[in-house]
């Protein structure tokens, strides 16, 4: 019974979504207000059914209803609690329903507080939101119902959920990246709207922005989650691999990294419209794209694809209809939102281009790269594959960062409109030396050994601490103290130096962990020891311990530190009995300076096993810097002249003598 | 089989890197040891979904990095390995591309586009700095704007 109410609220849901996307535009076309006004309780009542049929998804879970087939196929009756409640978001069906929900959530979240759009953009902005729900429901009630039923052989238990998803970080790690990619949607929709009327200014920047900066934060943490998910649920120690899936989701980010600033210089300076408007479809058109790809298997193998050709056409019909109709939309709109230019060859305008410029070819060269497989395959056939992968992504991604963060400090520390060569000259020559110096001194000092690589990459990540330091110093200078300087400064202006530390942060740990990790691949027996850096690890042997729903070989490895016991790691390899599979579960001792990392191999008779033991500096950083990316981008959200508005609509309707005082503040 | 698809589609969701294998190599010198970790960093595992030779479980892979270490003891260098893989398995097995007619594009492309927005850049900036001369307004506008900022 449940489960079909959950059915009946998405088609509710449907319904509700068709009139969102229709009715409000018939009112801008009519101007006729109470059309345009309907919008605002249509979202809530697709969002209302949304939720209800979330909840009765999520209810069948936890019910152990293994009628519906998606539950049977992803969960199991001794599957831990929360895990058959992270299961809803386990497989095809789930996911789709979760994206959905974001959908109206995201759709809702723009009705509540954006009560001081202009009616007519408001209306057109859920409206546009209204159709990637409908398109997007409509998918889902027709080739993947996540309520489907198994009515005549239902099966006594269920399959489980995949083991590798019973995890913590997998059960956030998918709403995050799906709160990022369909946060793009809002930057969409404001883009299509501006499009749609024509007006596309320095206030419809100021409203794009906060979404913005919101949906790049949902990302970036997403991103970092998987990220960290992968280095210590897949026992490999590596964090990054440059799989299809998680280009597809870095993509979107990197066009969202551009499109934030590109909207700071439409905002600020009402320059470079047509083409923010064009990464705000990009973003999103990413977004859907790697939707696709994930989900119809498009990438991992050709023959994916055919499994279910069904739903791989419905999703590529979906969105080649969302982008071919932007993007002729745009062809026919863009010229009407063009911006008068006026700054010189040195103004922020023009680094903010390049910044924009570089984080394009980047975006352009892993979709490249991604796809690469597939056209060379169907130019010179299937015996001629090729592979693209780390190796290839690497050697050119490295080199456009390098040159992307040479202008982020001169970007940051420059002005609109026209900044003096000697002004950036006095700004940023003691830094750029500093930087290179110690960028050669620090690691030579510390470690005694010429390295290339490591010397440039600390010089970069220098360039951009020490340029941080040198803006914030001169922004204060005129104030009677460093304090009163600080907090004279914005929250946005603060949420930028923020980001740019946690790009500095990113790029320390990537590298430092890249050249000095020290990794072990050693057959123990128990008693035996290796030595490893400054760390002495003796293996003390294996014990079976049981789990909820698995049997585990707990290993027990002692770790000392100058001849004095340190600490213990108890890397586990388990065997779950739903579906025999065997997993490896790391034991990580996380450190502010060092990763302690141990994974278990395969026993070697006698009580010895063969285990990875890693140590790791600074790997944290990675996912400390991604951290302080996304808090520099809400950081920038609470800056007062996102708020300000709302104090305004208050003070207008109150119609006190004092509002016009704060307006002109504003 | 409906239910074998649904786990398929549900093992797409992640990243579809397999478990990683653990085994000890031992090697003398520890140059061999770093070119060991490279090669089968850069090779791909030929039955699995997208992982290589080093982080995968599947026997084959097995096979390949006993291989791989053989021929490192062999003596035989990096680029004999790769090609004598390469000769076996196809160029699919290499996930540094080679540079061949059919991936010029693959590796000159993004240079090109470098060098494309580099150039639209230039432009702008040359086409700004008449318009910062000009104030981006057209004689009529700046006459008109004179004189609203006369009279006020």
């Amino acid at each position: 019974m449940i489960p079909e109410l959950g059915n009946f609220s998405l088609v509710l849901a449907l319904s509700l979504a068709v009139l969102l996307s229709v009715v409000p535009m018939i009112g801008v076309q009519k101007n006729n207000e109470l059309l345009m006004t309907l919008s605002r309780p249509l979202c809530t009542g697709v969002w209302v059914f949304m939720v209800i049929s979330f909840g009765c998804l999520a209810y069948a879970f936890l019910d152990d209803d293994f009628s519906v087939a998606y539950v049977a196929s992803n969960s199991n009756s001794l599957l831990p609690v929360y895990y058959k409640f992270t299961a809803v978001w386990g497989g095809h069906e789930g996911s789709l329903l979760l994206w959905v929900l974001m959908v109206a959530s995201w759709t809702y979240a723009v009705s509540l507080f954006s009560r001081n759009l202009p009616l007519d953009i408001l209306a057109r902005v859920l409206a546009v939101m209204g159709i990637i729900s409908v398109s997007f429901l409509l998918f889902m009630l027709f080739t993947s119902n996540p309520f489907d039923r198994l009515l005549l052989n239902t099966p006594a238990d269920g399959t489980d959920l995949n083991p590798l998803l019973q995890d913590f970080g997998i059960i956030v790690h998918p709403p995050f990246l799906y709160m990022g990619y369909v946060g793009f949607s809002v930057a969409f929709a404001f883009a299509i709207t501006a499009l749609l009327s024509g007006k596309m200014d320095a206030a419809w920047a100021r409203w794009t922005k906060p979404w913005t900066n919101a949906a790049w934060a949902f990302l970036t943490i997403g991103i970092a989650l998987g990220s960290w998910w992968a280095y210590y649920e897949l026992g490999w120690g590596g964090w990054w691999f440059w799989d299809p899936s998680e280009n597809v989701a870095f993509m979107p980010w990197l066009v969202g990294t551009a499109l934030i600033h590109s909207l700071s210089v439409t905002e600020k300076r009402g320059v470079f419209k047509s083409w923010t408007a064009l990464l705000a479809i990009a973003a999103f058109s990413l977004s859907l794209l790697g939707t696709f790809i994930i989900r119809s298997g498009l990438l991992t193998s050709v023959h994916a694809f055919a499994v279910d050709p069904e739903r791989g056409m419905v999703l590529m019909a979906i969105i080649l209809l969302v982008i071919g109709s932007s993007l002729f939309l745009y062809a026919l709109r863009a010229p009407v939102v063009k911006g008068i230019a006026s700054y010189t060859a040195t103004s922020r305008e023009v680094f903010l281009l390049i910044n924009n410029i570089i984080l394009v070819v980047s975006v352009a060269m892993i979709l490249l790269g991604t796809l690469y497989p597939l056209i060379h395959e169907a130019i010179y056939g299937e015996a001629n594959k090729v592979s693209v992968g780390a190796p290839y992504f690497n050697a050119i991604f490295l080199p456009l960062m390098g040159l992307i963060v040479i202008f982020l400090s001169i970007g940051s520390i420059s002005r609109w409109k026209k900044t003096s060569m000697d002004y950036l000259k006095s700004q940023l020559l003691k830094v750029a030396v500093a930087s290179v110096l110690l960028g050669i001194v620090i690691p030579l000092v510390v470690t005694r050994e010429v390295n290339v690589p490591i010397f440039i990459a600390v010089a970069l990540a220098l360039w951009i601490i020490l340029g941080i330091g040198r803006d914030i110093l001169t922004k204060t200078a005129n104030k009677a103290s460093l304090l009163e300087g600080l907090k004279s400064l914005s929250l946005s202006y603060y949420g930028m130096q923020i980001a740019h530390l946690g790009m500095a942060v990113i790029i320390l740990g990537v590298c430092l962990t890249s050249h000095y990790s020290i990794e072990e691949d050693v057959r123990l027996a128990p008693g035996e020891q290796i030595e490893i850096g400054k760390y002495t690890f003796t293996f003390q042997g294996v014990n079976r311990e049981p789990g909820p729903n698995y049997a585990a070989d707990v290993g027990t490895i002692e770790v000392q530190k100058n001849n004095t016991t340190y600490m213990t790691l108890y890397p586990e390899k388990r065997t779950y009995f739903a579906t025999g599979t065997v997993q490896t579960e790391a034991d990580i001792d996380v450190g502010f300076t060092r990763d302690l990392f141990a994974a278990l191999g395969d026993p070697r008779g006698d009580g010895a096993w063969v285990v990875r033991l890693h140590v790791k500096p600074f790997v944290f950083w990675i996912w400390m810097g991604a951290f302080l990316m996304a808090a520099g981008g809400i950081t920038a959200i609470l800056d007062r002249r996102y708020r300000v508005r709302e104090v305004r609509q208050q003070e207008t309707v109150t119609k006190t003598p004092g509002a016009m005082g704060s307006l002109k503040g504003a | 089989m409906k239910n074998l698809i649904l786990l398929f589609l549900a093992l797409l969701l992640l990243p579809v890197v397999s478990q990683a294998a653990i085994e000890e190599y031992a090697f003398e010198e520890e140059v061999q040891e770093e070119r060991f970790k490279q090669l089968t960093y850069e090779m791909r595992c030929p039955k699995c979904l997208n992982s290589n030779i080093a982080g995968s479980d599947a026997p084959i892979a097995a096979d390949l990095r006993k291989e791989v270490y053989d021929q490192i003891l062999e003596g035989r260098t990096d680029q004999e390995i790769l090609d004598f893989m390469s000769s076996r398995y196809g160029d699919f097995i290499l996930y540094r591309p080679r540079l061949t007619a059919g991936t010029l594009v693959l590796w000159f492309g993004p240079a090109l586009l470098l060098l494309g927005g580099i150039i639209i850049v230039r432009r702008m900036m040359l086409q700004s700095q008449d318009a910062a001369t000009e104030t981006g307004l057209t004689q009529k506008e700046q006459e008109e704007l004179d004189k609203l900022l006369d009279r006020d």
